[in-house]
This record gives structure tokens, sequence and C-alpha cells, in this order.
């Protein structure tokens, strides 16, 4: 991999205001093609650009922070093209909502799992159009019919023998019009797409070359840590940054609304003229409440009827003729991503007074128009240029631009004139807001006398960040937040009367889409609740799930392979339950069957997950069995032990010792199992996560007979 | 103050304030930036490096504790051991963000080093300190497994 902060040459670059093509991930021939193709390349498209040195670069508008859309993108166009592996280049897009806006979103941006459904159709498309004009010029060059032209392994072919290169028709396939729109490959003819093909981006992660924000090193380059303020939106009133000052390297100190920001020659003195500072806070319209105190009012209000999101039959009539009904309410705490990375980002002015900003941007467009905003400049006088992040899961997708207007803030008031990279410490990370909100759910359900289930009514209660951003107009919908009721309101099962109603309540922390969204607690409410309805009539907790998706066959799918790959209903050792769950997230679908045993911690001990899902078309068989892995562990670490809690307003938690995550030993084995499918790719990103805590919860149940309703297990398993 | 340690082979005389830690003088001074800031408490295990040729969280060692020290960082990997866990990390696609695996195949070369054939327990013992928020610990292990079959070679 290399980052070139040289201008590129390339015009469809710089017509969308970017400086650079400055992030090339190398699949292994070394630095081949780092300066992209010299004099002639071949642009059809903003996707594909393919040079005289036969190195084809794929513009990849999606961020790289694990989930793997570089080696993605990169498999589609080869496989479009029939390219040799090795000639394939990726870079990042840079910011230009007309050429590289999500079709989810409306805006440039990663999220909601959509980085290859929303580059399927656009990019074989761009990879179709590029073959068929390289045929075309081949075959004017050979004065053949294009019909008679083959590509095998980026080499085009005729059947009298003639042979070139890509970059031998860089040239004519630039002249050439074509007089029929090229289509894409039919799935006969795949050649990567559903094969394992080894990830862009591994050898430079392996060896310490891979380039993120926090390594950007740039000449008269400054570092920034804030001091920020105790409870959320607090300022700064006044500070004293007399000890500051004398530390070797400290250059400057002042305030940004943020809190109070140090410069300094590297991060070390920076951090310790942070905590050198004396700093008077102004709180007042602060939160002042603590987590505890908004679950009694979370719980109050989960007694009444919220804005329905959906109702079904007749609720009340079904509750009161049921022949027993149970209750049961949900507590889930606020949740900090904690990705590896901290937030950062690195500024600096450019010659044309405008800046550059170098980061992981999850929504460039987004995080162009807030720093311009902030510095009074025409937005394309903002050159994004998304670098590899360490992670995410949500976190860096700030629908307020956060993390960009705090690099324009600090660079809008330093005296240092040259580049800034702002660095969050791991304390500003935990204690920084921007949490998975806290939810309550009251459900009620009701069975008839024969077992089946007549009833269900679910209650929930949270904040909503899509209230006040930019996404408001399309995600709140008369009244109710459709990401808080996702996987609730759209509850498959057969249930003939059935009410979902949502309250939405204002608490001044700052909160976000956390790995799978609202998928992270109704997945979790619903899928153990079943079980307790199912539990009423002794009904085998699969069978259930058969019964009241017999219309979902997508559903069925994955819970019926799950289950058999994992001998559901076969016997297991003593002091082993399993569990199920399965759910539908981002359009796609997943199950998971879970072993579980008592932990020497008194904690379930998760031993073995056996995952079956069903995206759609297996771009990359191996990136979407590694997406389950990850989104297991990260759904695992976050039922286990993940908490924020808030006493007072000022957050309690402030590193990994207590914001505790999963390690290596807390692991299970996992299996992945992917139904074949001929439906368009859907994400794999997000839905991992949602069924492992309920199938945990349903198969600790089994083993204890707890029923675990409030998160996480650490707080409410007795010994743990 | 000047302070001489040798890293990666290389002699180098650096200036720095006696209490930065190891991690800052690698990647601030010397524009190594391999190993990862993630905690900077000892609790994750992104800064891994061999100090000495033990396994040291250089987020928490002072450069003043440490003079004359003889360094490796993951730029400087190169034995045996370290080329085995490498291609392991590769064959297997280990990393997704990536962040964490200079410290994580780190703390693995370690591992191998001492144990040739470690076991499940052996791993969780001594990779437990190394966290990964994308969890990548399934691959992980499988991959020193790997590694520790390619040192046979």
């Amino acid at each position: 991999m290399t980052i070139a902060f040289a201008p590129s040459r390339r015009a469809f670059v710089q017509a969308s205001g970017a400086t650079a093509l400055v992030l090339g991930v190398h699949i292994p021939l070394g630095n081949r093609g780092k300066a992209v193709a010299a004099e002639a390349a071949f642009t059809p498209n903003a996707f594909v650009q393919i040079g005289a040195d036969n190195t084809i670069t794929v513009v990849c508008k999606h961020i790289e922070f694990g989930q793997g859309p570089y080696t993605g993108v990169a498999t589609i166009l080869a496989d479009e093209l029939d390219a040799d592996w090795n000639q394939i280049r990726v870079v990042s897009a840079p910011a230009d909502v007309e050429k590289y806006a999500n079709s989810a979103f409306g805006v440039q941006g990663t999220g909601g799992s959509t980085a290859m459904a929303n580059s399927w159709d656009q990019l074989r498309t761009a990879g179709a159009e590029a073959r068929a004009r390289l045929i075309a010029a081949a075959a004017a060059a050979w004065n053949v019919g294009a019909g008679e032209i083959t590509i095998d392994n980026g080499v085009l072919k005729h059947s009298d023998g003639k042979s070139g290169t890509f970059g031998e028709f860089v040239d004519g396939a630039t002249r050439v019009t074509l007089t029929a729109p090229a289509t894409p490959k039919t799935k006969d003819a795949y050649r990567y797409i559903g094969k394992h093909v080894p990830k862009v981006d591994t050898v430079s992660k392996t060896n310490g070359t891979a380039q993120y924000t926090i390594d950007v090193k740039l000449p008269d380059m400054l570092t920034c840590v804030i001091a920020r303020p105790p409870r959320f939106a607090g300022k700064a009133k006044s500070f004293d940054a007399s000890g500051a000052l004398t530390i070797k390297g400290v250059k400057e100190v002042f305030t940004v609304p943020q809190g109070v920001a140090v410069l300094a020659t590297g991060y070390w003195p920076a951090r310790k003229g942070m905590e050198a500072l004396k700093v008077e806070w102004d709180e007042s319209g602060t939160e002042g409440r603590g987590t505890e105190g908004l679950m009694q009012e979370f719980k109050k209000l989960a007694d009444d009827k919220g804005v329905v999101a959906r109702n079904d039959g007749d609720i009340d009539g079904a509750l009161s003729g049921a022949a027993t009904i149970i209750e049961a309410t949900y507590t889930f705490p606020y949740l900090a991503h904690a990705p590896m990375e901290p937030n950062d980002c690195v500024i600096r002015r450019t010659a044309d007074g405008g800046v550059e900003m170098l980061f992981g941007s999850q929504m460039p467009t987004v995080d162009q128009a807030s720093a311009a905003k902030v510095l009074g400049l025409d937005p394309k006088k903002v050159s994004i240029t998304t670098l590899l992040a360490g992670g995410s899961f949500g976190r860096r997708a700030t629908p307020s631009g956060d993390m960009a207007i705090e690099a324009a803030d600090v660079l809008k008031a330093a005296k240092h004139q040259g580049p800034i990279k702002v660095i969050w410490t791991r304390e500003d990370d935990i204690k920084g807001g921007r949490y998975r909100p806290v939810f309550v759910h009251k459900l009620k359900g009701g069975v008839d006398k024969d077992g089946k289930i007549v009833a269900w009514q679910q209650v929930i209660v949270g904040q909503s960040f899509m209230k006040g951003s930019p996404f408001e107009s399309a995600m709140l919908k008369d009244g109710v937040d459709v990401t808080m009721v996702e996987g609730a309101a759209t509850l498959p099962y057969q249930i003939p009367n059935l009410e979902v109603s949502a309250h939405i309540v204002e608490v001044g922390v700052p909160t976000l889409w956390w790995r799978s969204v609202g998928s992270t607690h109704t997945a979790y409410s619903t899928e153990t609740f079943l079980d307790e309805l199912a539990a009423l009539s002794g009904t085998d907790p699969l069978e259930i799930r058969r019964q009241l998706l017999a219309k979902h066959p997508r559903h069925l799918g994955v819970l019926n392979l799950a289950a058999e790959k994992a001998g559901w209903g076969s016997s297991l050792p003593d002091g082993k339950a399993r569990g199920i769950a399965v759910h539908e997230s981002f359009k796609s679908f997943v199950a998971q069957v879970v072993e579980v045993s008592l932990g020497e911690d008194g904690l379930p001990k998760v031993e073995r997950v056996v995952c079956a899902v069903d995206c759609g078309i297996a771009i990359n068989p191996e990136i979407i069995k590694a997406q389950m892995e990850g989104g297991i562990g990260y759904g695992l670490s976050g039922s286990l032990y993940g908490a924020v809690d808030l006493d007072n307003g000022v957050v309690r938690q402030s590193n990994f010792h207590d914001y505790r995550v999963l390690r290596i030993n807390e692991m299970p084995t996992v299996e992945v199992y992917i139904v074949p499918s001929e439906e368009k790719p859907t994400g794999v990103g997000e839905p991992g996560v949602p069924p492992i805590a309920p199938a945990v919860a349903n198969a600790w149940a089994k083993l204890t007979g707890q029923r675990i309703h409030d998160l996480p297990f650490s707080r409410f398993v007795p010994n743990a | 103050m000047t302070v001489k340690i040798t890293v990666n082979g290389r002699a180098e005389a650096v200036e720095a304030e006696l209490d930065t830690p190891l991690l800052w003088v690698i990647r601030d001074e010397l524009g190594l930036t391999g190993t990862k800031f993630g905690c900077g408490v000892a609790q994750c295990g992104a800064c891994t490096v061999f100090v000495n040729g033990q396994p040291r969280r250089s987020c928490v060692t002072p450069i003043g504790t440490i003079p004359d020290a003889d360094i490796t960082t993951i730029e400087g990997v190169s034995d045996k051991v370290a080329k085995a866990v490498q291609a392991a990390w590769t064959e297997i696609d280990v990393p997704q963000c990536g962040y964490c695996q200079s410290g994580q195949i780190m703390s693995a070369i370690a591992l191998l080093s001492e144990i040739d054939k470690p076991s499940d327990r052996d791993i969780d013992l001594a990779m437990n300190g190394n966290v990964c928020r994308c969890c990548t610990y399934h691959r992980i292990r499988a991959a020193i497994h790997d590694a520790s079959k390619r040192m046979e070679g």
C-alpha cells in the first residue's frame, strides 16, 4: 500500500476537487502501478481506469475499516473484465456526491451494510462498459468482429492467434463509441465471484505498512489533544495553561467549542499538556441525570402505549381473551463502539485557499459540508482523502460530521498555519458519547388454551439519533424513528394480533447507530420473548420458529441450515445447553445456534456457534464468513460485558479496564454456512451481530432456568 | 535528554523527555508507525514491541527506564518464526480493520518463540492481552496453529 501525497494527473479525480489518488492497495506485485498509468489511460467511468502499463485501478466509494469493500469492489470489477487478479489496485474515492453517492442515503457514505448491495449493479455495469470498449478497440485494430474476441486472465484473444493486453488498447478504447449498451456477465461466466480471492489489504496489515490517519506524517505538522468537559455539551469558560505551556513540545493552547485544545510537537507532550490544564467549565444546559434514573423513567413510560409503528388484528381483545399472559421488561445500556483506532483527523491548508482533510471519513460529503461551514468555505474547497480506519462499527458515521467539524474548529482557532493531527485518547473515546442509546422494552404476550401465540404487544422506549439529523425526514415517519423499532415492527412471525409502539425520549447524551442499529436490542427482546412464550406450551424453540415462519422462506432457509449443521435436538454432555435465534437485518438473514456452558466466572461460556447466512449472491465467501465471525464476537462482547453508565451526567467508564471487551479466551469456535442464492447481494457487516445475544440467553435459560432481561449479562448473572 | 537505543538493529540517539513512552518515541520521533496506539494503559496490546527480546507494552514503557535497550518493532521482525506467523496471517486472511494486528503478530511471535507447539490454553494465556474489536480471534488462533506447522518445515 502507498500513500502518495503528490497530485494525480488523472482527470477523473482532479475534476472532483480531490488533490490526489492517494491511497492504493496493491495486490502482490510490489510497487507496480504506484504512480498509476503514466501518460495514457482509459477511463470509461468514475469507477475504473486502465493504464497503458496494464494496471486496473478500481475507485471504491466505500471506506475500508475491516468489512472488506476494497476486495469486494475489486472482485466485481476483475470478474467483469476477466482481468488477471494481479492487475487490480484499489483507491479510495474523493468526496463527490454526484459521482459517488450511496444510493441508499443520497450522500456519499458507508453504512447500513450497503457496500456490496450498492456496488453490485453499478460496478458490473462499469466493468461491462470497460470490457466492451476494450474489445471494440481490439476488434478495430485487428480488423475482426468484436464477437470473435475473448478475454482470458487479462489478455484479449482472437481465434486466429492474435492477442494483446489491456494496456495496448487504452488509446483505442478511449476513442471508440459503443453502438449498444454493454451488459454484465451471466453467472456461468464468473471467474472470481463466489471464489476465495486473497483480500487486497491483508499483506500491508501483517507487516505494519498499512497507513491509518494516526500514521500520517507531514512537514511542520503538530498534534492536537483536547481537554473535554466532564458532562456532554459543557463549554470551557476559562482555563489556566501556565503548567501546560512549560511542557517541552507544547506550542499553543486555545479554546474550541469541543473544549480546550493543546497543540504540541507530538502526542505525548500534547497529552501531558492537556492533563496539566486547569479548566473551568460552563455546565449550563448539560445533562445531569444518571443512567439508573433514566432507566426508571423509561420503565414508567413503557407502561403506556407509545406511537404505534405496527398494529395487526385486535391486540386489546386478544390479550383479554388469552388463556395465559406473560410480561417481561428488558433494559439495554449505553454502548460505546470502541474501535481500536480512536477518532482522529489530519487537516491542512491548501494552496488554493481551501483545506484538505485526511481521515477515516465514513460520510465524506457530510464531513465536507460540515467542515466547509465551520471555515466559511465553498464545500468544493474542502477535499477529503479517505484513509483506512481502525474499525468503526458505526462510530465514524456521524450525521453531523463531528470529527470534521472538530478538526476545522481547531484549524480555525490555531495560530499554527501548518498541518494539524487531532487525536482522541481512549478516554475521550469511551467518555465521548455517540453511544448506542439506552432502551427499555416492555413485552406482553398471550397464548390460547392450546398454547398458540395469539397476542404480542411491545413498547420500546429510547432516544432517537435520527431526530435533528439530516436523515430525519427519511427515517422518522409519523412520529416513529424506524431505526428504533426495526426488527420489532418488522417481526416476521405469524401472530394474528401484534402491536409495536415507541416513545422517543430526549436525553442530553449524544447517541448513534452501533453495529446493526435497532437490531442490537430488538433481536434480543423478540427472540428471547418468543422462547418464553414457546415454553408456556412446551414447544421446542426451533419448532415454534418453523411454525410461525411458514411464509418466510429465507428465514426458514437459514434456520434449518443452522439447526441441521449444529445437530439441533441431538444430546449434549451434561452442563451444556443449546439456544437458537434468527433475525433479518439489512436485507440479510442470519440464524445462529449456540452451545453454552457455565464459565468459571459465573457467566455463560459460549463454546460453539453455528451460523447460517443468506445474503444473496456470495461475492466473497471468505469475507462473508469473516464478517459473521466478527459480528458474533462483537455482539457477544456487548451483551456479556458492554455498558457505559452515567452518574449525574458524568460517564463512569474510561478505558478497556472498566469498559470490558471480548478477548481471545472468550471467543467461541464459529462455523459459518452460506445459503446458496440467486438474489442480489445484501449486507454482511452488521447482520452477524443481532442473533448472538438472544441465542446465548436462550441457551442460558435452558441451562440455568434464568431468563436474562437486563444487559449486560455480567451485571445480572449471580456470582459473575 | 538524549537516550540511546537500538531499534531494528539501528543505533538511535533520541531526543526525548525521560517519561515519554517508548510507543511515542517509535512513532513520533523515529517515524515507525506500524506499532499502534490503542489505549495508553497496557490494556489492549496494540503497542506491543520486543524490548531486549521480550514482548512489552510500549505505551507504558518510559524511554528513561530502558537506556541502551534493543528494540524490535513489526517493521524489524524477520526471523523464521516471524516469517511463519506473517505467512499464516496472510494465508488465513486474519486482519479486518488491521489496526491491532501488528500487536497481535508481535505477541504471536513471542509465544511461538517460547513454545513451538502451543495448545489452545497457551494461546489464550499469551494472547488475551491483545484486544481485537473486529474479533478476529477465531482466525488468530487458527493462524498461530498454522504458523506452528510452518515452523516445522
